[in-house]
C-alpha cells in the first residue's frame, strides 16, 4: 500500500472515531471502546476493499458485512454515513425513540446487511451468506466482525467448525482482540486465547495483525483472497477505546459514559490526530 | 384418499414436491431421516446443507441465505427448534423479519418412547409469541401438504410443527375442505357447542364429535391448524352460534391453541370455555398412543369437556 493511500485509510478512521464520538455524545449513550477498537478495520474495508455501493444498497452480489458484535453499532453507523448510505445528519437521531439507528445494528438501515445484538450469532449468519454467494456463483466476499469476548459463546465455533468443513474461502472474519469485555480483562473472566490456532484447528487460515495498522490489515485481507479452500481469520491486536487517551484499555468505557471533562479530551485528541492526517 | 402417515413423512415428501424453485434452501442438524428432509436431498442436492449436530449454527446459516433473498428452511425436533434456539428464531428470524422457516418435527408426547427430554409440550407458546412469526399445527398428510405449498408461497418468519405417529388422513373427506393460512377449517357443523383442534386432536375431535351425537349433542368442529395469525371470525362465529368452546391439542394447556383461542373470546364474544391438552406437566416415555391416553388427550375427554361447556352455558 502506497503512503498516500495509507494516509488516506488513516484519516478515514479517525473520521469514523470522530463521528462515532459525536454520535455517543448527543445520544447520551452507547458503547465507545468496542467501536474506537475497529476503526481502522471498517476503515479498510469500507474505503478500500469492498464492494458496496450507497447508491444501491441491496445489489445482489454486493459484498457484505455482519458485525456480530452488534453494540458497536455506533462505528458501522459512523462508517456508514461517512461512506455516503444516508445523511450524517441522520446520526443525530442515534437511539432515539423515532430513529432507525437503534442501540445495536439493524438490518432496515441502509448499508447494514444483518441485525446483531445478541453475541455469538453474527459469523453463522456471515457464513450463510458466505455459502448462498457460492451456491449461486456471485463471487462476492462476506466479513463478519467478533468482539473477542465474543468468541467465548459456543456458537461461534459450531459456525467456524461449519466454515472450516464447507471450505467457504469467500468468509472473512476479524476477531477485535482488545483484550477486554463487559466484567473485566479477558484473561480474568473467561480467556479464548490462542483465539489464531483454536481457528486454525478448524480448518481455517489464520492470521494476526495490529489492528491499527491500515496497511496490516489491508495484506491481511490480500492473503485471505489468495486463499481458494479456506475461511480466513484475521486476529485483530487493538485497544479498546483506542485513539483517546483516557478511554484507552479502560473495562469502564466498555458502555460507560465519560464525563464532560472526559468528552473535551476527547474531541480535543481527536481533532489534533485528524489535523496531523490532513496535512 | 391422503395417505394414512406421519405429517413428518407427509412433510418430507411435500417439500421434495414443491421445492423445484431454485431461491429454496434446506438444512438440517444430522436428523435427515427423522424430519424427512432426506427425500428433498435426494431430489435436489445442490440446495440441501447438512450442519450437523448444531442448531444455533443452522439457524442463522439459514438466517444468513434469507438475507441475501432465498428461502430458508431449518429443520430439527420441536423441541430443539422451538426451545433449544429460541434466541437464534427470535433475534436472527423475527426481528428482521426474514423468509426463514423453521420446521420441528417429533412434536407433542407422541414422540413416545424418546421421554420428557425430546417431548415438546410447549412449542406453540413460544413461537406464537414472537411478532412477525406465522405458526402452522396441521392434522394429516393432506393438509401437511397444503400447508408446505402455502408456507412456501408466503414471505417471512413460519414455524409449522409436526409429528411422529401416522394419522389417519381426514381432512381431504370433507366437502369444501380448502388451506388457507390463518383461516380455520370448519369440518363438521353443530349448534350445541364447539370443538376447536390442531394437529393429531383434530382426529381424535372427529370421534368426539360422533360420541356427542349419540348422546343427542350437536357438536361443531373446526380444525384451526393455524394458530397465529389467529382466525377471529370463525371463533366469533362459532362462539356466537354454539354458545360453547373446547379446544384440543397436544401441547400444554397454557400458552398454545387453547389461550390463542381465549384471547379471542375473551375480547369478543365470552362464552364458557373448556380446554382439553397436558396439565401443565411433562411427559414421560410410553408408547405414543399410551401417552395420549395417559395425558387425556382423547375423544372421550374431548366430549366429556364439551358436556362441561355446555352445562356452564
Amino acid at each position: 500500500m502506497d503512503a498516500k493511500k495509507q494516509n488516506e485509510l488513516c484519516r478515514q478512521a479517525c473520521m469514523i472515531r470522530k463521528v462515532l464520538l459525536e454520535t455517543i455524545h448527543n445520544a447520551g449513550s452507547g458503547h465507545i471502546g468496542g467501536s474506537m477498537s475497529i476503526a481502522e478495520i471498517l476503515s479498510v474495508l469500507y474505503f478500500n476493499r469492498m464492494n458496496v455501493d450507497p447508491k444501491d444498497p441491496d445489489k445482489i452480489d454486493r459484498d457484505r458485512l455482519v458485525l456480530s458484535k452488534g453494540h458497536c453499532s455506533p462505528a458501522m453507523y459512523a462508517t456508514l454515513a461517512l461512506k455516503g448510505f444516508f445523511p450524517m445528519e441522520h446520526l443525530k437521531t442515534f437511539r432515539k425513540i423515532d430513529s432507525d439507528l437503534s442501540g445495536h445494528v439493524e438490518i432496515h438501515v441502509p448499508g447494514v446487511d444483518m441485525s446483531a445484538g445478541s453475541l455469538g450469532q453474527g459469523l453463522s449468519v456471515a457464513l450463510g451468506m458466505a455459502m448462498f454467494a457460492k451456491a449461486k456463483g456471485y463471487g462476492n466476499n462476506v466479513y463478519a466482525i467478533m468482539g473477542d469476548g465474543e468468541i467465548q459463546e459456543g456458537q461461534i465455533w459450531e459456525a467456524a467448525m461449519a466454515a472450516g468443513f464447507y471450505h467457504v474461502n469467500n468468509l472473512i472474519a476479524f476477531v477485535d482482540n482488545n483484550g477486554l469485555q463487559l466484567d473485566g480483562r479477558l484473561s480474568e473472566v473467561m480467556d479464548p486465547n490462542p483465539i489464531d490456532e483454536k481457528f486454525r484447528a478448524f480448518g481455517w487460515n489464520a492470521v494476526v495483525v495490529d489492528g491499527h495498522d491500515v496497511a496490516a490489515i489491508d495484506d491481511a485481507l490480500e492473503q485471505a483472497y489468495q486463499c481458494k479452500d479456506k475461511p480466513t481469520a484475521i486476529v485483530c491486536r487493538t485497544i479498546k477505546g483506542k485513539g483517546v487517551s483516557v478511554f484507552e484499555d479502560q473495562v469502564r468505557f466498555h458502555g460507560g459514559q465519560p464525563t464532560d471533562e472526559e468528552w473535551k479530551t476527547a474531541f480535543a485528541e481527536i481533532e489534533a490526530q485528524l489535523a496531523k492526517w490532513e496535512a | 384418499m391422503g395417505e394414512n402417515i406421519s405429517t413428518r413423512v407427509a412433510y418430507g415428501k411435500a417439500l421434495a414436491k414443491y421445492g423445484e424453485n431454485e431461491n429454496i434452501y434446506v438444512f438440517d442438524a444430522d436428523l435427515k431421516k427423522c424430519t424427512m428432509t432426506e427425500y428433498f436431498e435426494e431430489r435436489f442436492p445442490e440446495r440441501f446443507f447438512n450442519i450437523g449436530i448444531a442448531e444455533a449454527n443452522m439457524v442463522d446459516i439459514g438466517a444468513g441465505f434469507a438475507t441475501c433473498g432465498a428461502t430458508a428452511l431449518v429443520h430439527t425436533f420441536a423441541i430443539f427448534a422451538a426451545g433449544r434456539v429460541y434466541d437464534q428464531v427470535r433475534n436472527s428470524v423475527c426481528y428482521p423479519n426474514l423468509n426463514v422457516k423453521v420446521v420441528g418435527s417429533h412434536a407433542g408426547l407422541t414422540v413416545g418412547e424418546d421421554g420428557a427430554t425430546h417431548q415438546a409440550l410447549e412449542d406453540i407458546s413460544l413461537m406464537r409469541t414472537l411478532p412477525n412469526m406465522t405458526v402452522i399445527v396441521p392434522c394429516d398428510s393432506y393438509e401437511t401438504e397444503m400447508a408446505v405449498k402455502a408456507m412456501l408461497e408466503q414471505k417471512g418468519p413460519c414455524y409449522l410443527r409436526t409429528g411422529r405417529p401416522n394419522l389417519e388422513c381426514v381432512t381431504d373427506t370433507f366437502d369444501g375442505y380448502h388451506f388457507e393460512i390463518g383461516k380455520g377449517a370448519q369440518l363438521v357443523d353443530g349448534s350445541d357447542v364447539t370443538i376447536i383442534a390442531c394437529g393429531l386432536m383434530v382426529q381424535e375431535a372427529l370421534k368426539a364429535v360422533d360420541l356427542l351425537k349419540a348422546e343427542g349433542i350437536s357438536a361443531r368442529m373446526i380444525d384451526l391448524h393455524t394458530i397465529k395469525p389467529i382466525d377471529r371470525e370463525i371463533i366469533v362465529k362459532a362462539a356466537k352460534e354454539t354458545g360453547a368452546i373446547v379446544t384440543a391439542e397436544e401441547h400444554n394447556v397454557y400458552g398454545g391453541l387453547g389461550s390463542a383461542v381465549a384471547e379471542v373470546v375473551v375480547k369478543e364474544c365470552l362464552v364458557p370455555m373448556e380446554f382439553v391438552g397436558v396439565e401443565d406437566t411433562f411427559g414421560h416415555s410410553g408408547a405414543p398412543f399410551d401417552l395420549l391416553k395417559h395425558f387425556g388427550l382423547t375423544a372421550e375427554n374431548i366430549a366429556l369437556k364439551a358436556k362441561k361447556a355446555i352445562a356452564r352455558k
